[in-house]
């Protein structure tokens, strides 16, 4: 063949799929939803009403002010701080937050799902009151805010620590009437119906990860998860504990019965009185209709020997 | 040979520009190379993939019919099948509205998987970048201050720091470990000798991430606004910096090794079978009193006896030596709160309305920047009873100043908080460490 009838176009074609096996194989970042800032993003100014100021002097304790009662508390190794407070509380100090973080843990009992993961954003108002041999009292107004869109509200509630040596678990009502604004219901249908399935079922670990991160799709499943342990913080709260959820270990979803979709979690809490990690497991189950529902709760021992997989 | 003509064509089907290169070779023929290049024209913008469940046959119907309209240019990742697998499709910006009118109109129930696909693609593009850059860092400039780093890249950083600033940073070592991993402290200093000093110090407790990481900017934040911001420069040409960003480096290894959740140091204790003493109950204030455990298992384990814990006992030596410290703030996390002294009694202190006042100021101007709430007061009132504590020893040596922090978040994420909080908190914080720094700067003792 002549050179000049040699005019041989090879096009390499490079193709770069963008769907299929690639992608498949790596995980895509979260960006199911808007990314609502809990706090709000744009600077805020100094607020009028003053951030409650710790005015030095605890409105029911007697405070020494003199140089010699203050060296004398200060060999006073074992200083009992185990006086309750009763009456009004500073809103701002744990015995207020302490109950009022029950509240929420209640609140996500009776009203959390996968889309709807509340929060204490800030107490307003607090008292305490001693029941007798029945306990102790706290009245609260709180503003809560949900995890996920950022809407807050703001409620009144009682939690009542039952007293004697049979305790039992804190009791709560409030004058929450339920999510009214954001409507999550078509999320939790479209959410339900996709794994109400024999097939495919959901499983993951470390939600979130070392890093903070959650894979795209698992969200849905570390709300749930943080709203199934409420049941085990709210029965194991009182006045000396505030517990929140520190990570999923691992979700494993199992048939579906009674049309409640159903997982098997196992959960970290971290309880920050104590700062301990406290290993529990437990049955969530949930559909729209019946929301979250917790069994099976069962405390794992701590184990000093063995080292959980904590993969990165 | 003639002159030869090409005629090149090229197609790529990703988010690409083609590069065209054709090269006459043998007298003409042709050859040309496609190269698709990464990072030129948005493709995917808007677009959104919908996980699609079909739950009968005549919704199934259905969405084979949209599947069917080509001018949609509905991109199928999974196809419809039967009613139990979900249907995955990438939709076009243009056609979103018709296929979701479509959808809703058969009752069909959807979810958003992904909600902008560009965003998503070019936020991987950007992850997968990162991991080829795992390579070490050049200089502190190329370091990325944005991501959760071991304790390898930290003392690295801090070298490089100081090589980088030889005459603004120095690095002194203050003993070692458990395990003898040095403890590292950076020293920031325009001069003098033995001026008055500030100390900062984060990962104490080494769970709490995002205080090594905030340390680690803030340390390069002084280098880079020394001479530039007016207030710390001021501090720096009056103050010396002190800066330990690594407080309990075995515990820190060990968090990225084996633990995530590890608090304490690594020190085993003799007779059990549980390691560790918490670093923050092991000073020698209030110490052995109500506010700490004495059981090794313990996460609050004040340890067998005040500074039994190296990396205490360094710090403790090195205050005492220096003798000239003016203002002491230990960084954890998490709860969002600026505490201080006292956390074993609740006798106030001496200077109770005076760090109440600044405390209250500092976390004004921290919230000036994205409007993140901070408590603040005493550590026995705000959080909780607590004896061998850090700052209750520095304030009782006299170091007025003395300061505790715990930065975000205040539960939903914890202690892992994801790395794009990094740099808010830090940036938001370094704005109540500055009015902190600059009160005890102006306010000599």
């Amino acid at each position: 063949m002549s050179p000049a009838l040699m005019r041989v176009l090879r096009v390499v074609v490079l193709l770069s799929a963008v769907r299929g096996a690639p992608l498949a194989t790596v995980t895509l970042p979260p960006v199911i939803l808007e990314p609502v800032p809990l706090e709000p993003v744009a600077p805020v100014p100094v607020p009028s009403e003053p951030v409650r100021v710790d005015s030095g002097a605890d409105q029911n304790i007697s405070i020494p002010i003199n140089t010699e009662q203050q060296q004398q508390q200060q060999q006073q190794v074992s200083l009992d701080v185990d006086v309750m407070l009763t009456g009004e509380l500073n809103p701002n100090h744990y015995p207020a937050r302490r109950a009022a973080q029950v509240v929420l843990h209640h609140l996500n009992t009776r009203y959390g799902s996968p889309y709807w993961w509340g929060a204490l954003r800030q107490v307003h108002k607090a008292t305490a009151e001693a029941l007798g041999d029945s306990g102790r009292k706290y009245s609260l107004e709180v503003t809560l805010q949900d995890q996920i869109s950022g809407t807050k509200e703001t409620c009144t509630a009682e939690v009542v620590f039952p007293g004697g040596p049979a305790g039992g678990p804190p009791q709560v009502t409030t004058s929450y009437e339920g999510k009214s604004e954001i409507n999550t219901q078509a999320q939790e249908e479209a959410l339900y119906n996709q794994y109400n399935t024999s097939q495919n079922l959901l499983s993951g670990h470390n939600l979130p990860d070392s890093y903070g991160h959650v894979a795209p799709g698992m969200e849905p499943f570390w709300h749930l998860g943080g709203v199934a342990s409420s049941f085990v913080m709210l029965k194991e709260s009182s006045e000396n504990t505030l517990y929140n959820m520190a990570q999923v270990v691992s979700v494993t979803q199992l048939a579906t019965e009674n049309n409640q979709l159903r997982f098997n979690y196992d959960v970290l809490l971290h309880e920050m009185v104590s700062q301990e990690i406290i290993h529990w497991k437990l049955l969530a189950s949930w559909s729209p209709q019946e929301g979250v529902k917790a069994s099976q709760m069962e405390l794992l021992p701590k184990c000093h020997h063995c080292e959980p997989p904590q993969e990165h | 040979m003639g002159v030869c003509v090409c005629v090149c064509v090229c197609v790529c089907v990703c988010v690409c520009v083609c590069v065209l290169m054709c090269v006459c070779v043998n007298g003409c023929v042709c050859v040309c190379v496609c190269a698709c290049v990464r990072a030129c024209v948005r493709v995917f913008t808007r677009h959104q993939v919908l996980r699609i469940s079909a739950k009968d046959e005549l919704q199934l119907s259905a969405l084979r019919d949209l599947e069917a309209l080509d001018h949609l240019q509905l991109d199928i990742w999974i196809g419809v099948r039967d009613v139990s697998t979900p249907v995955d499709i990438r939709v076009p910006a243009f056609s979103l509205s018709t296929v979701k009118s479509h959808l809703d109109y058969y009752e069909i129930q959807y979810s958003i998987m992904i909600r902008d696909l560009q965003v998503a693609l070019d936020e991987e593009a950007e992850e997968m970048d990162a991991a080829t850059r795992d390579v070490e860092p050049r200089n502190t400039d190329a370091f990325d201050y944005s991501r959760y780093h071991t304790i390898e890249e930290i003392y690295n950083f801090q070298d490089m720091l100081v090589s980088e600033n030889p005459n603004l940073v120095s690095k002194i070592v203050i003993g070692r470990s458990y395990e003898g991993r040095p403890i590292n402290v950076l020293k920031f200093s325009t001069g003098g000798t033995s001026r008055p000093a500030i100390w900062l110090d984060t990962g104490i407790h080494s769970r709490e991430w995002v205080t090594q990481a905030s340390g680690t900017w803030f340390a390069k934040n002084i280098v880079d606004t020394y001479g530039k911001d007016q207030v710390l420069t001021a501090i720096l040409d009056k103050m010396d910096i002190f800066l330990e960003i690594v407080t309990n480096p075995d515990g820190f290894a060990y968090t990225h090794s084996k633990n995530r959740m590890w608090r304490k140091t690594r020190k085993p204790n003799p007779g059990s079978s549980c390691v560790g003493v918490d670093p923050n109950r092991n000073w020698d204030a209030g110490f052995g009193g109500a506010g700490a455990s004495s059981s090794p298992c313990s996460e609050t384990y004040r340890g067998p006896s005040a500074n039994s814990e190296s990396e205490v006992k360094a710090i403790v030596d090195f205050v005492k030596s220096h003798g000239n410290m003016k203002a002491f703030v230990s960084i954890h996390a998490y709860s969002q709160m600026l505490l201080f002294p006292y956390g074993f009694t609740k006798s106030p202190a001496r200077d109770h309305g005076e760090l109440n006042e600044l405390a209250k100021k500092a976390i004004t101007n921290l919230a000036s920047l994205y409007g993140t709430r901070y408590r603040y007061g005493s550590i026995i009132n705000t959080i909780y009873q607590a004896s061998g504590g850090t700052i209750d020893w520095t304030y009782d040596q006299g170091i007025k100043y003395s300061y505790t922090f715990e930065l975000r978040d205040t539960g939903r994420y914890g202690f892992i908080l994801p790395a794009n909080q990094i740099l808010p908190t830090a940036k938001e914080t370094w704005l109540a460490l500055m009015t902190i720094m600059d009160h005890s700067s102006r306010n000599s003792y």
